[in-house]
């Protein structure tokens, strides 16, 4: 298992292969499972685009290092709809997730167009409640959470 | 793949046309077919986003990195865009800024400092 300190109400756990291709497939299910939660019609764009980024952020850091092992994904329902994305790549190195969930967007993210400052400004922007942990070696856990109307 | 791409010459312009999902499993295909247009010399550029129906950071990055060489060959690349919903991203992350957004096409092609 990756990432550090499990949740307690997770419902539906899901484990993707790290490719792009996959990305897509965790949208979608995310979508699907935030309006069987509740979620507001007009909020499962944002849904969409932020597990999304979450997601493409996880499989770009595994290739990267190379790591093949899954891209997990927790969903939750207890009072809030909440999505976490775990990877199993060493944090650290380039990787500026965690300085995103502390409220620091790169002024110029365009400047790197691999996506990933894009990313983060997409992510940082969308989601008003972004939890990031990370425990050295042992990946990252990005939390994501809407209300349930 | 859920992304496809469409080309045509209009107006002294190659217009492309994208319409599905651009993400970072499709982005790719479309970050070729740019590089492809321009090494091919057609270097005035409309990327009509008018079909797109998700648009990522990837996706994002593919454009910013096509305006960049199209400048760089002396051309333009210029953006259509009527949708609200994918313009929001280019806001979000000051790319309104950077690009020359249009909402139609013909608007595109009727500006001669486009790009």
């Amino acid at each position: 298992m990756t990432g550090t300190s499990g949740r307690d109400d997770v419902t539906v756990t899901l484990r993707l292969p790290p490719n792009a291709a996959h990305v897509r497939t965790a949208r979608l299910i995310a979508a699907a499972m935030a309006r069987r939660s509740g979620v507001g019609e007009d909020v499962l764009d944002e849904v969409r685009l932020a597990v999304g980024e979450a997601c493409a952020r996880a499989v770009r850091v595994q290739e990267r290092q190379g790591v093949v092992a899954p891209v997990t994904l927790e969903f939750g329902e207890a009072g809030r709809f909440s999505v976490s994305v775990l990877d199993s790549a060493k944090t650290g190195s380039g990787d500026e997730i965690a300085a995103v969930a502390g409220g620091l967007n790169a002024a110029a993210p365009w400047a790197d167009t691999s996506g990933d400052s894009l990313g983060l400004a997409l992510l940082g922007a969308v989601v008003q409640d972004l939890e990031v942990d990370q425990e050295g070696d042992r990946g990252t856990r990005v939390t994501m959470s809407w209300p349930i109307s | 793949m859920d992304l496809t791409l469409n080309t045509r010459d209009e107006a002294g312009h190659t217009v492309l046309a994208v319409s599905g999902e651009v993400d970072v499993y499709t982005a790719p295909a479309l970050r070729d077919r740019i590089a492809d247009l321009l090494d091919s010399g057609q270097h005035q550029l409309v990327i009509d986003l008018g079909g797109v129906e998700f648009l990522d950071s990837t996706g994002l990055g593919v454009l910013v990195a096509g305006l960049n060489r199209a400048r760089e060959v002396g051309g333009s690349l210029s953006l259509v865009c009527p949708q609200e919903r994918v313009l929001k991203l280019f806001r979000i992350t000051g790319l309104d800024e950077v690009f020359t957004v249009h909402s139609t096409v013909d608007e595109a092609l009727g500006s001669p400092s486009a790009g």
